[in-house]
């Protein structure tokens, strides 16, 4: 199962590395030796599992990074201590691992690290990734990278193991990793739903597996949201027959059995919206006044403006361009993608041209270069519609 | 979050205080802003903030595409009178602050007499924020 043919399962070191983190640290290591002790570790088994596969992954690595440990403790000078105290420790006996993953997931997403520093110390100590790995995700040196990484483990260094943490800090950190989804060798994406999916077994939290269901859903559209070139492919133009069904499917399932145990929560309800999408089979099937009711759920859980934004967008498919005005009036114009979304519903008006105007003004705005080049061409759109009505003598609108 | 951090030679809003080139300070100027510099550089390697930086000649030349079969169009170098990027450097921060902040600092580099320099540096996020997934 392990090293078939010559090649290391990296699923499966990467599955195997915060279980035995857990190990080490209920044996008494603190977590930064252990983490550490457990990339050597994987290292080690990169080099030798394809020559000689164990037959018990995790005892191998277990005793790989244990050796490690006892090495490093002998060649400190706080030597006779830390033997003292590993003498002391119980041997770990048959290991039930569940409660330690998910400390270790609480642990790595601590409140008092920071967004960037909770994501790269989750990749490395319960995504198993390396620090190469992780810094070529982010497009930074290895070397920042790896004193980001030990910075968060000084930072976590005298939080306590010992408790399951806050589940939602978990999954905010676990759904940052799942948007960054882009760029090194590693899907960013990919790896967020494997994380995900270990939380689902570890917890009986709804929203877990509401997070679960929200990543599986955008998932199984992301091949169709972008040109092979990598423009944006807004969902009206999305070629549905790429979406991914058995994806839909299994995150519907998900979703539906979350909904059952009357928990609701802003993942679940967002995963809601994203269902109804996929159940679509063409656009103008989508069930925009139950996706409406949604974000009016989403309004009441969080209070978010972007929420709201987003609802009003929903609201001119449901209810008319109008109504979708009146509720964008409402709204702060400073928001994020506020005239992106305002440029969109005066254009389902018949305001051509100052859609047109918005859609120029929301591609300077833009925080991301395929957003920008999107919203430009829409602008681009609209402006060579206008001037071949004008050319022919009639207008639109 | 990556930011751009733009050292200009001109081009920049009016210097505030002393502005002498720097090739009128002393060595021992020069060396402590060139060492405050890389200070600032090892330190941000140390808190995972630091992508990249680089210092550039003033000597630039604009060029451009002149129609098929001919040599590209050059003009300059007249650094005298465009706007010139003395350097620049790559942050990943945690937010749009903590960039202003790091610039901040650099601009509280030693200059003549060990005096801050009050530099204008110009701070530009980069585009390739991630796309928070909605539709």
């Amino acid at each position: 199962m392990s090293a078939a043919g010559g090649v290391v399962d990296e699923g499966l070191l990467r599955t195997l590395t915060p279980a035995v983190i857990g190990v080490l640290c209920r044996r008494g290591v603190d977590f930064a030796t252990a983490e550490d002790a457990v990339q050597d570790a994987l290292v080690s088994a990169w080099r030798s599992w394809p020559d000689d596969p164990p037959r018990d992954p995790k005892g191998w690595l277990v005793t790989a990074a244990w050796r490690r440990v006892v090495d490093q403790a002998r060649s400190e000078s706080s030597r006779r201590r830390r033997e003292e105290r590993v003498g002391v420790e119980p041997e770990a006996g048959p290991v039930t691992s569940t409660d330690d993953t998910l400390r270790l997931y609480a642990l790595c997403a601590h409140p008092s690290l920071s967004p960037s520093s909770a994501v790269a110390l989750t990749l490395r100590a319960v995504g198993g990734l390396t620090t190469r790995q992780i810094a070529t995700a982010y497009l930074v040196p290895e070397a920042t990278m790896a004193q980001r990484i030990s910075r968060a483990k000084r930072a976590v260094r005298d939080v306590p193991l010992d408790r399951p943490g806050d589940l939602a800090t978990v999954l905010r950190v676990l759904y940052l990793v799942f948007n960054e989804g882009h760029g090194g060798e590693v899907d960013l994406a990919a790896e967020a739903i494997r994380l995900a999916r270990q939380v689902v077994d570890l917890t009986d939290e709804q929203e877990a597996a509401g997070l679960l269901a929200l990543m599986l859903l955008h998932h199984a559209r992301r091949d169709a949201r972008r040109t092979p070139a990598g423009a944006i492919v807004p969902l009206r133009e999305q070629d549905r027959s790429r979406w991914d069904t058995d994806l839909v499917a299994e995150g519907v399932g998900i979703l539906q059995r979350a909904l059952a145990r009357d928990r609701l929560g802003e993942y679940q309800a967002q995963a809601a919206v994203a269902a109804l999408h996929a159940d679509a089979r063409h656009v103008d099937e989508t069930d925009w006044v139950q996706i409406v009711s949604w974000y009016d759920e989403l309004v009441r859980l969080t209070d978010s403006p972007v929420v709201r934004l987003n609802r009003a967008v929903a609201r001119a498919e449901a209810d008319g361009p109008r109504a979708g005005l009146a509720a964008l009036a409402a709204l702060d114009p400073g928001l994020p993608r506020y005239r992106a979304a305002l440029a969109h519903v005066h254009e389902k008006d018949g305001s051509t041209a100052l859609a047109a105007d918005l859609y120029a003004e929301a591609a300077r705005l833009a925080t991301d270069t395929a957003e920008r080049d999107h919203l430009t061409r829409q602008a681009a759109r609209l402006r060579s519609a206008l001037s071949s009505g004008e050319r022919e003598d009639r207008p639109r609108g | 979050m990556k930011y751009l951090i733009l050292k200009h030679y001109r081009g920049n809003p009016a210097p505030y205080g002393d502005a002498a080139p720097m090739d009128q300070w002393s060595p021992e100027e020069v060396d402590a802003h060139i060492g405050f510099m890389d200070d600032f550089a090892k330190r941000l390697e140390g808190t995972g903030e630091w992508v990249d930086g680089q210092a550039l000649s003033p000597e630039g030349t604009f060029v451009r595409y002149d129609g098929p079969g001919r040599p590209p169009v050059t003009d300059g170098p007249f650094a005298e009178t465009k706007d010139l990027i003395a350097g620049w450097m790559v942050v990943d921060v945690d937010s749009y602050d903590r960039a202003l902040e790091l610039a901040g600092e650099l601009s509280a580099a030693p200059g003549r007499g060990g005096e801050p320099l009050y530099e204008w540096l110009e701070v530009r996020p980069f585009l390739d924020n991630p796309t928070t997934i909605d539709e």
